[in-house]
């Protein structure tokens, strides 16, 4: 009988533990921590959110909890958490509770991929642009579920909407990821980054950058595409009749995918976790720290952008992602690819 | 089996589609809505986001103003119209203590004319800051809205410094105003007129030029000058199809006709002109309330006439003649000849009109009101029909429709 590997050393219960339990418990561990740093992310989004508009819109924002209100993102959790959930008496239950938890996993699960510095991910897979589209494709069932299943012309209105235009402008960022693909040769996010050492993808890929912003604007429902929730057409849009926590998951995951948006412009065209300036002391400024204040840059321009534009219609938003978006992202991937045919781009970079 | 219109994207006209699996869905707008300006109640039949037929339901904020003023003495009567249309008060104060005037047959002092067309501006500008700030609101930009809130905050107080209220003034009287200005409030009124070009300025750059603004307005909701008359819209509503109708102009009253100022007019009658109609009228309101603080005469406020106007204070606790006429002037009221009178002004949503009704007691026989904000909201559906659900939202916001009037 041939012995065990570190049968001479340890128990079997010590090899079970390095071999099945540790890990486990590892990965639960690191999984609790993003999610945490996530959810706070968020709630700390939405303080920022009610400040820069209240200075866009000169008021003071929140400022009674705590100081400056840097508490108030929490007691709206927690009178959202102790508000009673009410179920419409015609929604299908199963459904319309599924609907928000979809939506909110969804959101959490992409942040799997996302690099925050050299070798700090939780995932680091090659096919990390492919898993971060299935995701996000998906996202779009959480909120036709939670427009259905609530059995409301309104809700199901603004589903409608929301199916359409996610749809509609994830082609858009498709092609754009495309371009980002043929100048780095990888769909690995951290090879993605590293692409980058030299020159920002800004750069070569200057208008397609904004066309991510403005599809990312759209795909998360944000201001001036937020139709799928339009205060002023369809009160709440697909989440009208949810109260309570299963709201605050909806919540939670659009907040989420802002920032997980802002993220991926971060990581596409802004270098990640690389400095902007390639000298000391800038360089020992901690990779992480340069990531997250791009990532706030960008979600500053999300904000501005609310506090700034009018709502587009329905067949605006539409005809603005088919009839420009698409043939102009379409048509830089031509260019880009024939770039890198002709010229040999990516082993340069 | 049910047949039902379709209206037709290219060629505008309405078809009949014969389609028995195709359902329109009737949608329930309001009166619990966030665009729905108040208590409005609009059933709609849509065909996916097209609206097909639209209903407009009202009646949910009625007080039966009318027939209340029926058991009230003028004076009484007066706070009435600060509670139709509670944003702006004062002009339709001007409409009924015009129409007494006139059934009375006096005249009010220069300087009261002055202060009362100096208020009716300050109160058009109050209407229309809010009026164009909430459609920006509805069409989805939320920051004019905020701003504008600044600007009539500072307009309320002179309100509140004349009237002593900020919103219902009740300031106007018939045969003059309540009191003179306080001292140093027209300083104050013409140093805030100094400043606010800058905040037009401000709320144009956000709207006027924006892409998505314009997107959201022209060739929305269009009405040709006709269809406009028939409809019987007034201020600028029609102003906004071409026709430069304006009381001030065309029946001036008050000293309106002393004064320099334009009518602007739209070409399309979309709501983009009735946007930028009501904000060239505010710049002209601005001019108006210019000349009126620099043409302000010295002298009484009120007519010289203790049956109608109280006498001072001092007066009334030292002469006895005077305590008997504020005695019966608190209690019983004035007197009004017989007769009959319609008396329009032009307030800041159209034409404003009280049909006073006299059988010579110290209460009006019968008083109609005329608002303008019903006769717009009954255009709804021709306006917004074959347009999106969102248009629909932008067309009310464009129509400056309050309830307080509408259902009086």
């Amino acid at each position: 009988m041939e012995a065990l590997p570190f049968a001479s050393s340890a128990s079997w219960q010590e090899i079970i533990w390095q071999q099945n339990i540790k890990p486990i418990l590892l990965l639960i561990g690191i999984s609790v921590a993003i999610i945490l740093c996530v959810i706070i992310a968020v709630a700390y989004l939405t303080y920022a959110e009610r400040k820069v508009l209240a200075w866009i819109q000169r008021r003071r924002g929140p400022n009674t909890v705590g100081p400056f209100g840097l508490l108030q993102p929490f007691a709206d959790a927690f009178k959202l958490i102790f508000k009673e959930p009410v179920i419409p008496a015609g929604a299908d239950r199963v459904v319309f509770l599924c609907a928000p938890i979809l939506t909110f996993g969804l959101a959490l699960g992409a942040w799997a991929v996302i690099p925050i510095a050299d070798g700090v991910v939780f995932a680091d897979v090659n096919a990390g642009i492919l898993y971060l589209f299935a995701l996000s494709s998906l996202g779009v069932y959480g909120v036709i579920m939670g427009g259905w299943a609530s059995n409301s012309q309104y809700a199901f209105l603004g589903a409608m909407r929301s199916a359409a235009q996610m749809i509609s402008y994830e082609i858009a960022i498709g092609f754009v990821i495309v371009c980002v693909l043929l100048l780095s040769g990888s769909l690995n996010l951290s090879s993605i980054v590293h692409a980058q050492s030299e020159m920002w993808f800004i750069f070569p890929l200057f208008p397609m950058a904004i066309i991510f912003f403005i599809s990312g604007l759209a795909e998360t429902n944000r201001a001036p595409f937020d139709l799928p929730e339009s205060e002023s057409e369809l009160v709440s849009g697909f989440n009208v009749e949810y109260s309570g926590m299963v709201f605050a998951l909806f919540f939670l995951g659009e907040y989420a995918n802002m920032i997980l948006i802002a993220a991926l412009a971060t990581l596409f065209f802004f270098g990640g976790w690389l400095s902007p300036i390639s000298f000391e002391p800038f360089l020992s400024v901690p990779a992480p720290v340069w990531f997250m204040l791009k990532v706030c840059i960008l979600l500053f321009l999300f904000l501005w952008v609310r506090g700034t534009f009018p709502r587009y219609r329905y067949d605006q938003l539409m005809r603005l992602g088919w009839k420009v978006f698409l043939p102009l992202s379409l048509l830089w991937v031509i260019f880009i690819s024939s770039l890198v045919y002709f010229f040999d781009i990516p082993s340069r970079v | 089996m049910s047949t039902r219109l379709v209206s037709d994207d290219v060629t505008g006209q309405s078809q009949i589609s014969t389609d028995p699996t195709l359902r329109t869905v009737t949608m329930n707008f309001g009166p619990q809505h966030p665009a729905a300006h108040g208590v409005l109640r609009l059933v709609m039949e849509m065909d996916g986001e097209v609206i097909e037929r639209l209903d407009p339901h009202i009646g949910l904020l009625h007080r039966g103003t009318e027939k209340l003023i029926e058991h009230k003495t003028y004076l009484q009567a007066l706070p009435y119209f600060d509670r139709l249309d509670y944003v702006s008060p004062l002009c339709q104060e001007h409409a009924f203590v015009r129409s007494a005037e006139i059934l009375l047959s006096i005249v009010p002092p220069r300087r009261c004319q002055f202060i009362r067309v100096l208020y009716d501006e300050i109160t058009r500008i109050l209407n229309h800051l809010l009026s164009v700030t909430s459609y920006a609101m509805d069409v989805g930009a939320l920051t004019p809205a905020l701003w504008g809130y600044e600007e009539r905050e500072k307009l309320m107080e002179f309100y509140e410094a004349a009237s002593g209220a900020r919103l219902h003034a009740a300031y106007y009287r018939v045969g003059g105003v309540y009191r003179d200005l306080p001292a140093g409030l027209e300083d104050r009124i013409s140093a805030w007129a100094d400043e606010f070009p800058k905040f037009m300025d401000d709320m144009e750059t956000l709207l006027t030029g924006n892409r998505i603004f314009k997107q959201r307005s022209v060739d929305i909701g269009i009405i040709s000058t006709d269809d406009a008359l028939s409809w019987g819209f007034t201020g600028p509503m029609l102003r906004a199809t071409g026709l430069p109708w304006d009381l001030r102009k065309s029946s001036p009253y008050a000293v309106y006709d002393e004064l320099d100022f334009q009518i602007p007019v739209g070409t399309n009658g979309d709501c983009y002109d009735r946007y930028l109609v009501r904000v060239a009228e505010m710049r002209q309101s601005l001019e108006l309330i210019r000349q009126c603080l620099r043409e302000m005469p010295t002298g009484a406020v009120c007519i010289d006439d203790n049956k109608i106007v109280p006498p001072s204070r001092k007066a009334m606790k030292s002469n006895m003649e005077s305590m008997i006429h504020h005695f019966k002037l608190f209690s019983e009221g004035f007197h009004v000849p017989a007769g009959e009178v319609y008396c329009a002004v032009e307030a800041p949503k159209g034409e404003f009109g009280v049909y006073l009704v006299s059988d010579g007691g110290n209460k009006p026989y019968r008083c109609k009101i005329r608002a303008p904000g019903f006769a717009h909201l009954q255009a709804m559906e021709k306006l917004c029909k074959g347009h999106m659900l969102a248009d629909s939202v932008a067309v009310l916001g464009s129509l400056d429709v309050v309830f307080g009037e509408i259902d009086r």
